[in-house]
């Protein structure tokens, strides 16, 4: 899989990828899910959009990834978007339970025409990354909640895409494993150097992982503000239990708290 | 001393008493599964056996098992012939209800409209019993082997039609999202994702319909009677009945139990191929 270079400037230099601008969402002519949501996504952005339920996260995620057009607004992709610029990964795994791992994360190629043999190369490799190679022809239900997961991110970093997209991927796993495909999460992306939007309910899963946490409200669901997490990749167990760590938490915790009293 | 200094014992006779009795427990049932309906069988043979000789009923009227056996092997020839065309009839019902109603659901669920427009007749065809129609089928329909494959496709395609089309709808949405996102075209959907996790649906609407045919095959022997074509089971039946040849109709009729049972067996066998690998149903769990 080649890897995906891309600019290492600081936050704020990095070359434009996808833009929302003043994007709105009313659900049968009254229900404002999302409200003037502008948004620049640069390339190699680890952005969280983290908020209550009902804060227009997924409806984001949505739009973002065409599965949902917005009521008023655009989504503008830096040289237009073709097929292939996207991987998703949901809540939950979402596999095939009738294929194996191999046969999964085939699907995006298989999808695009492409067979087996063609790419057996490219999904044995990211199957490696995500330490699963061993599996690949096991099927789905002989595999734990976080091995599927790991498929389920295998299957979208497959195709290599200009922009990956988590809804909240980690939030069913207990906290050990979710520790673990955090810390995963982190070195994979250093690895390929791709950019993620990753919905989160945790304030510390989005500092740990993120760069830019965008702090969302709910009804109607809108962003309230963004902050920045400047502290350095790679981040491992000691940025965890860093002072450091816990300032961005507490400012992000109390960003939050703001987001939910916040009147609309 | 704290609680660490104290080695466990060794691990020698790691089976606990419920451990054992659970083991026994297991055996037992693997012998009862198949020991306890033979028993009952001998005994009810036995039973009728008894009564037959002890009543001193006429033949004609409940012959005893030695006499079912014996028109069995005597009729044989003839027995096996009418098992045949009653087999052949309903594994050709239950093909064309197959492919009638997988192709249908399949139809259905590409076109909303068509749906809208046809379901509710094939919910009509279905809760009208068969026995009504088939009289209507023979008056129309000149062959009687089309006549009779006509009834027998009646009954079995409805169970292949509805419990494909829950199936073909009960994708994860996650998944159909995930196909849409990767710019899916509509075969490329119902190839990789509707048919296979349409299967289970499938096979268990298929298990149902494979009754269901042995049944319209029956029925519709019975309506439409012997006209040159050979007879099959049913036929044989009423007409041993006729003749007051309880004995033959007894034989017929195990024949075609035996059949039906032969039928849900291979159904149920293919069930457990396709899905063996990946279908929660086939799964053997662990204690």
């Amino acid at each position: 899989m080649a890897v995906r270079h891309q600019d290492i400037h600081p936050l704020g230099q990095r070359a434009p990828l996808l833009r929302l601008s003043h994007v709105d969402k009313i659900f049968g002519g009254d229900v404002v899910a999302l409200r003037d949501m502008t948004l620049q996504v640069n390339q190699g952005d680890f952005i969280s959009l983290l908020g209550p339920s009902g804060c227009g996260k997924s409806t984001a995620l949505r739009i973002i990834s065409d599965l949902m057009h917005p009521t008023r607004g655009r989504v503008d992709w830096e040289g237009g978007q073709g097929q292939g610029d996207l991987g998703v990964v949901f809540q939950e795994p979402t596999l095939m339970p009738w294929a194996t791992v191999a046969q999964n994360v085939w699907l995006p190629f298989r999808l695009a025409g492409k067979s087996y043999g063609d790419v057996k190369d490219d999904i044995l490799e990211v199957l490696r990354l995500v330490g699963l190679e061993k599996f690949l022809n096991a099927y789905p239900r002989e595999l734990s909640g976080g091995m599927k997961m790991r498929v389920s991110i295998a299957r979208a970093i497959a195709t290599n895409p200009r922009l990956i997209l988590m809804d909240e991927p980690f939030a069913a796993l207990d906290e050990i494993t979710r520790h673990k495909l955090n810390n995963d999460l982190l070195k994979l992306k250093a690895k390929i150097g791709c950019t993620v939007i990753f919905v989160t309910h945790s304030v510390f899963e989005s500092v740990f992982l993120s760069d830019r946490i965008v702090v969302m409200a709910a009804r109607p669901g809108r962003v309230l503000t963004e902050l920045t997490v400047d502290a350095p990749y790679p981040r491992g167990e000691d940025f965890r239990t860093s002072p450091e760590y816990a300032a961005h938490a507490r400012r992000a915790s109390e960003a939050l708290r703001d987001a939910m009293e916040e009147p609309a | 001393m704290t609680l660490a200094d104290t080695p466990p014992p060794p691990l020698t006779d790691t089976r606990d008493e419920d451990e054992i009795r659970r083991a026994r427990a297991a055996r037992i049932e693997k012998i009862a599964k198949w020991a306890l309906p033979v028993v009952m069988l001998t005994l009810t043979i036995a039973g009728w056996a008894w009564i037959v000789t002890a009543n001193d009923i006429p033949h004609y009227i409940l012959p005893g098992p030695d006499r079912v056996w014996g028109s069995l092997v005597e009729d044989w020839g003839m027995l096996i012939d009418a098992a045949f065309l009653t087999g052949w009839i309903t594994l050709l019902a239950l093909i064309l209800a197959v492919v009638g109603g997988a192709g249908l659901a399949i139809l259905f669920n590409q076109s909303r409209m068509l749906e809208l427009s046809f379901y509710p007749y094939a919910v009509i065809l279905q809760v009208t019993p068969v026995v009504s129609i088939a009289p209507l089928i023979f008056i129309y329909v000149d062959s009687k082997v089309a006549g009779m494959l006509l009834c027998a496709w009646l009954v079995a395609f409805f169970p292949v039609l509805s419990s494909t089309t829950l199936g073909l709808n009960s994708v994860d949405h996650n998944l159909r999202d995930l196909f849409r996102i990767y710019g899916a075209t509509r075969w490329q959907r119902l190839r990789y994702l509707q048919l296979p996790a349409a299967l289970p649906y499938f096979l268990g609407g298929l298990k149902i319909a494979g009754g269901l045919s042995l049944i319209g095959a029956v029925v519709a022997e019975l309506v439409a009677g012997t006209g040159g074509i050979g007879s099959g089971l049913a036929f044989r039946i009423q007409e041993a009945g006729y003749r007051l040849n309880i004995a033959r109709m007894f034989a017929a009729l195990a024949l075609v139990a035996a059949m039906g049972v032969f039928i849900f067996a291979a159904l149920s066998v293919l069930s457990h191929l396709l899905l063996r690998k990946w279908h929660e149903s086939a799964l053997t769990r662990e204690r």
